[in-house]
């Protein structure tokens, strides 16, 4: 069973405004890296220089990554990768 | 334009004026499309600063799981201003990802009183718009209204 990505609007235009993306990876930069191969240009929207941006939040199931091991964080099948735009301003 | 109940303004400057001298932030909810702000969500400020706000990451998570399942989407995103006017700064607008929302800015120092004002903000530039604040929804919405 592969890992399910929710996609956030803002990054709909990448994905033929699909919300929900099917793919497998057992780490989330893999799936990360596997999204890239079917939507280019994902990547650069999350991460730079080896980290996620620091206002892009990622979660496994309900957990932010950044309290796990990053974009080093392990899948199982099944899982459910998030990616949400922090609400955040000045 | 904005148009949105005063129960929600007053809900949203009572919390504004409490967390004074951190940024207060918060959304309201609505039905998605329909334009309506009905249900307000205080939000803590995971920052805990008076220049800055970021949603708390996990309250953030929860929150936008819950609208998604009630097919609601964040009306209006609000944050206070603690030392400067009720503009958009640049953090704003470059962080800004919701095209359809109003975000409201409530300014919060003395010099600045305690107007709100609202703005759309999309591809990094900055529209505001009027504010219209009502004393009554149609009642089908009031009853789903909370603030």
């Amino acid at each position: 069973m592969p890992i399910t990505v929710i996609i956030p609007t803002l990054l709909g235009s990448l994905t033929n405004q699909q919300q929900r993306i099917a793919i497998e990876g057992v780490k989330v930069s893999e799936v990360i890296e596997r999204m890239e191969q079917q939507y280019p240009g994902i990547r650069a929207k999350l991460i730079f220089d080896g980290n996620a941006y620091r206002f892009i939040n990622i979660y496994v199931n309900d957990n932010d990554i950044r309290l796990r091991d990053g974009l080093a964080t392990s899948l199982q099948d099944g899982d459910i990768v998030t990616i949400l735009p922090a609400a955040a301003g000045n | 334009m904005l148009t949105i109940h005063a129960k929600l303004v007053e809900a949203m400057i009572t919390q504004a004026l409490n967390d004074h001298p951190v940024e207060a932030c918060g959304i309201i909810a609505g039905p998605a499309g329909s334009n309506w702000p009905l249900r307000l969500i205080p939000m803590r400020n995971a920052a805990q600063s008076d220049n800055l706000f970021r949603f708390d990451p996990q309250q953030q998570l929860q929150v936008w799981k819950e609208m998604s399942a009630r097919c609601e989407e964040p009306v209006v995103i609000y944050h206070s201003h603690t030392s400067s006017q009720a503009y958009p700064r640049r953090s704003d607008v470059e962080l800004a990802t919701e095209p359809q929302a109003h975000y409201v800015i409530i300014p919060t120092q003395h010099l600045y009183q305690a107007e709100i004002r609202s703005f759309r903000i999309a591809d990094q530039m900055v529209i505001e718009e009027r504010v219209r604040i009502v004393q009554h929804y149609q009642p089908e919405l009031e009853l789903q209204m909370v603030a």
